[in-house]
Formats: C-alpha cells, structure tokens, sequence
C-alpha cells in the first residue's frame, strides 16, 4: 500500500489561516489501513482545527467527509454538489488523491493533510517498512524477492557494500542490510551460486528518471 | 462507602479504558469540557491485557493535540485503579478538580463567550 | 612478466612482479592546491602511485580529478578514486575521459558512503551504477573502445582498473565470492580495507587462493598505521567493517602515551613484513591518514624501499 504519515496540525493549520470555509476530506484506501488520512484521523483533524479556531474566536466552519478513493473519478464525483459550499479543502488521501481532487475541482484550493511517504507494508502494529520504490522493471526474479532498490540505501545492484555490519545498514544499526537479506534467503533456496552472476546496469528509464510514467492497456480501456 | 466526589465531575462508563479514542477526549473539550481524565485498572491487570496502555497513549496524544492547538495539554490525565479503592477514586477525582481549578476554564468557552 | 594493457606505473610493476607500494592522499576543504602538493611531495619518493580519495566519507573537498592532474602534472602516477554516490553514468563516462586526457592511468571503483555520514545529509545520492557496474563500464570503454551507450570513442582511455575489497566484511560467506565478482567485473587490482587481524587475513587469502583468484587480481594489503589506543578503539568499535584484534589494542593501550605512535608504526611495519610472506599479497596499500610524513619511514623499514625503476 501507499504509506503516509499524519502532517503536523501546525503546518496545516498555517496552510489554511484565512478561509472560513473548509472541507477535510477523508480516504478510504491505504491511508486509512496506515492510519493517517481514513475517517478516523480526518474526525481527529477537524475537531482540533476546529477548537483552534474557537479558541482564537473565530467562525471557521469544518466539515468532515471521506470517501471510498480519492484517486478514481467516480468517488471524486460524490462531493461535486457540496463541494462548492467551500473555500478550502485539505485532502488527507495520499500524494495522488490531493492532486487528483486539484485537477477535477480547479477553483478549490486543496490543501495536503499528510506526507505520502513510500511503498510498503505493516510490518507490525505501528510500524510501516518500505518494500517498494515503483522502479518500473522488477528484478525480485533474481535477488530472492528481496528488493535491493527500495531496501538498500545506494540501491546497489551487486551487493553488499563494505558498510555491511552484522546485518545491518551503515546508514542506522536499525536498518537491515538488504544484501545480507538477499544472500540470507538465496542460501535458504539452495542458491546461493545465483550470487556470483554480475546484474546487468540497469535501465533506470522506467523509474523517476524517464519523466511521468503512465500504463497504457487497450484492452480494458472503454 | 457513599464517598462523595465534585459534582461539576460527569462520568462516560465505557467497557474497557481501552475503548478510549483520541476523538472521544477531543470532542469533551469541543463540548466545553474544561479536563477529561481517564480511570483505567491497574498497569498489568487489564482483563484484555493492554487497554489500560493504550488508553495511555491516547490520552498522551489527545494532550499533544491539544498543546499544539493552545488549549493545554494539561488538561487531561490518566489515572489507573483497582475497582475495590474507593478512596483512591476520590482523592484523583479531587486532584483533577484541584488541577482545573488551578489551569481555569477550557479556552474555547471564554473565546465563544467574547464572540458572542 | 605478465601482460600489461596499460601505460600505468602501477601495472608495470605489479607485472614484473615487484611487490607494489601505493599510499593515499585526501584533497583539502578548499582550494589551496599545495596542500595536495605538499602530501605527494612528502610520499612520492616511497610509493608506486597515489590514491587520490573521492568525497570521503561524503564530506564535500576537492574533486578528485583535479587533485589527481597535479599529481600527474609532478610525474606521479595517481590513481583517480571514484564512487557512484555523486555521478551518474553521463558523469562517470566523461569523468573517465576528462581523466585520460591527462594521462591518468589508474582507477578505483566504488560505491562511496552513505551522504548521511557528511557535510550534506539531506543531499540526493545518485548510484545510478553501482561498483561492479563501473568496474564494466571503465572496462568496456578502455578495452572496447565503447561508449554505454554504444557509440564508439576517439582515443579510448588506457585506465588500470581496480576496486576495494573486505576481508573481514559480513556477510561472512560471500566475501571470497564477493571478491570473484569484482574480477569477473573487471577489477584487476585490488586495495583492501586496512588489515590488523592477520590471521584472519592470512585465511581470507587462503581461500582466495583456492579459487585462484590471486592469480586474476593483483592484491595489495591495506594498512593503516594506528597513532594512539584511542584511535585503536574508536576504529574496533565505530568504523563499519573494520576488525581491530584485542591485543593490537592492548598491545597500544600498554604504551605510554607518547610513546604509542612509535608503536604503532611498529604494527604496521611488522604487519607488512609478515604478509610479504602471504602467497598471493601483490603488494601494499599504506593509508596513513593525515600522516602522510610516516609513509617513508614505514615502506624503508618494511623493506619495501628503495622503490623499482622502470
């Protein structure tokens, strides 16, 4: 899933000051599931903006809403007849959802409620990992599935570098070294001879470095 | 025992401390709640092992909510007992009443008194 | 005397099968080209070539290549270190070139450490190739005469390629398979991470041995002199793959404080006789951090000087 991290109500309250009006509008998907932007952090975010206001005397109105995506057209459609009713609105879905309410309601400011952070899983209660970094050419065929792009810090290919220590990362004794992942399941496969074959320079045209990047299927397309 | 406590002090039963929610605490004060403490049992005794905790944590959080929004995160506790102290029950409510008496009234109400 | 693809200084002599000497030199935090000239004045005499470290420990200094042209512009031979941290591949192409255009034979592949240990922590990294990748790609364009990219190039560099290798790095059991794979890159030097535990050493080689790698790959033992106990502990406990043996500290720790330094060039000038005799050791990397003036005395009484005309 998409992980986002709540933003600090300081920031989005700076961001806000001044309108009178405003929408917090919630998401039903990953952020939801990571605890940042679904129903729950949206009736958090609202009550405290909401005593914020009263408490500076201020008659700011604050309305809660979420929806099922943010990121899809016919979700976004629900709020077309009320969503006029606003002069702000601060979007808690992730990086995608914010802009895709931008694009679909243009003279709305909308306004990002948290910081999308990476690809990844719950690794446990409270605690999300990234796992992927959408590089556009999987190569968890040969590295054990176990991504050396999105888990090791120099994203290196022929792994490890000689910061690996006892596990982990040169970067924090926190982070696990992925090379020491890596080589950890090729020997719980039986194939730990894979190590020896050189990964190729990869082609980084289909991550960030190629521009934005789209999927085009013809055939599902109406 | 017929111990008797503030008046001005209204009790929310919920099943478990563990019920809690963050939303619960705010919305007290968006009410015009003045301070919101929650009585748990004791550290290592909830019947579902970690409500009491977590009912910590969330008060935690509702009070760093409530600093950032200049309402005071003072304003709210957690208190944990066992169901035979009585007494006990007394003494944190007095100690809370004290607390706000002390802090004065939630700043949202005088805020809304002056607009109005 | 092996086949010698490439005018450095530091093949030929690996090739006529002298045991090489190469120390290393940090370029300033500024501009001031003597300071990298006085280092190499200091050393030059002792050693075969000199490395010329690339944003160590990612701490922004002079660039490499600049500091390795004033090598080059004294008759040093230098070896030009570079890591994949700061340079993608369009980068790292013209920077090879922009380095034989001077004459610079030598190179060292790396990946460089993390930008979170120096001056700018919340920089990009780039690694758009990593060690082994480069490894193949300073080879393609010396040997091939090819651009990544395909396209051919006019004088194609002659750079003696090299990269680093840990024999004491985890994990344990692809350090010797770790070391092919850099050969099968392209590595035909090696410079290893400053050796204080011998006897692991000695194994490593062993074992490399067994593979025949020695045979492949030119090995020159890094060796780093220790100046205090405190240096002593602080690299046993805080540098990453570094294995520092109790009794080297103990060894330091029981010396009087002005006395510790002497002993520490005892270390490594004791170190350097003993893996001479290691089969497989092609020669000695002496890093003598910001104590360049210590090289001579450390290479003259490891009998390593006076140093092979050519």
């Amino acid at each position: 899933m998409i992980v986002a991290d709540k933003k600090p109500i300081e920031e989005i309250i700076e961001e806000i000051k001044g309108r009178t009006k405003i929408l917090i509008l919630g998401c039903n998907e990953c952020v939801t599931v990571c605890e940042a932007g679904g129903k729950k952090e949206v009736g958090v975010l609202a009550s405290a903006l909401r005593m914020y206001f009263l408490k500076d005397g201020l008659d700011v109105k604050i309305d809660e809403k979420t929806l099922e995506r943010q990121c899809d057209h016919e979700y976004l459609e629900e709020i077309r007849d009320m969503v006029d009713a606003y002069d702000a609105v601060v979007s808690l879905a992730c990086g995608v959802g914010v802009q895709f309410m931008a694009e679909k309601y243009h003279s709305i400011p909308v306004y990002p409620g948290v910081n999308t952070c990476f690809l990844g899983a719950a690794e446990d209660r409270g605690l999300w990992t990234e796992r992927c970094q959408a590089c556009g050419q999987c190569i968890l065929a040969r590295t054990g599935g176990i991504c050396p792009v999105s888990r090791c810090a120099k994203r290196i290919l022929n792994g490890p570098c000689g910061g690996s220590t006892g596990g982990k990362c040169e970067i924090s004794n926190e982070t696990d070294c992925a090379w020491q992942l890596i080589i950890d399941r090729l020997n719980a496969l039986g194939r730990l001879e894979d190590y020896e074959t050189l990964s190729p320079i990869k082609d980084w045209s289909t991550d960030r470095a190629g521009g934005p990047r789209k999927v085009v299927r013809e055939d599902v397309q109406s | 025992m017929r111990l008797s406590y503030p008046s001005s002090i209204k009790i929310i039963r919920v099943p478990c401390t563990g019920k809690l929610d963050v939303i619960h605490v705010l919305r007290a004060f968006e009410k015009g709640a003045d301070g919101v403490y929650a009585v748990g049992c004791m550290e290592g005794d909830c019947h579902f092992n970690a409500g009491n905790f977590r009912a910590r944590k969330r008060i935690e959080q509702a009070g760093k909510i409530l600093d950032t929004i200049g309402v005071g995160g003072d304003r709210v506790r957690m208190y944990n007992l066992s169901s035979s102290e009585g007494l006990r029950f007394v003494e944190y409510a007095l100690e809370m009443y004290e607390l706000i008496n002390t802090l004065g009234p939630n700043p949202i109400k005088t805020a809304a008194k002056k607009a109005a | 005397m092996k086949d010698v693809k490439t005018p450095s200084k530091l093949e030929k002599i690996l090739a006529a099968g002298h045991p090489a000497v190469t120390s290393e030199c940090g370029p300033p935090r500024g501009s001031d080209p003597e300071v990298i000239v006085k280092k190499a004045e200091l050393i030059k005499d002792y050693v075969d070539s000199v490395n010329i470290t690339d944003n160590q420990t990612s701490v922004t200094r002079m660039c490499s290549l600049a500091a390795c042209i004033r090598l080059k512009l004294l008759g040093l031979d230098p070896v030009l270190q570079m890591v994949t941290r700061d340079r993608n591949r369009i980068a790292l192409q013209s920077d090879i070139l922009g380095a034989a255009s001077f004459d610079i034979h030598n190179m060292l592949c790396l990946s460089g450490d993390h930008q979170s240990f120096g001056d700018c922590a919340q920089g990009q990294n780039v690694h758009d190739l990593d060690s082994m990748q480069l490894l193949q790609t300073v080879r393609l364009m010396r040997d091939e005469g090819k651009f990544l990219g395909g396209g051919d190039i006019e004088r194609p560099p002659k750079i003696f390629v090299g990269a680093a290798a840990n024999p004491f790095a985890d994990p344990f059991e692809i350090r010797i398979p770790r070391l092919a794979k850099k050969i099968a890159a392209g590595a035909e030097f090696i410079q290893t991470q400053c050796i204080y535990n011998l006897d692991k050493f000695e194994e490593w080689m062993k074992l490399a041995r067994d593979r025949g790698l020695h045979e492949k790959v030119y090995i020159l033992a890094g060796m780093t002199p220790m100046k205090s106990a405190g240096m002593a502990r602080y690299m046993k406990k805080r540098v990453p793959g570094m294995d520092v043996p109790d009794e080297v500290v103990k060894r330091l720790a029981d010396t009087p404080k002005e006395k510790q330094a002497e002993v520490g060039i005892d270390i490594c000038v004791e170190s350097i006789q003993r893996l001479k005799e290691c089969e497989g050791v092609a020669g000695f990397h002496v890093m003598a951090i910001e104590w360049e003036e210590k090289v001579p005395e450390i290479v003259e009484r490891a009998g390593l000087y006076p140093r092979p005309e050519l």
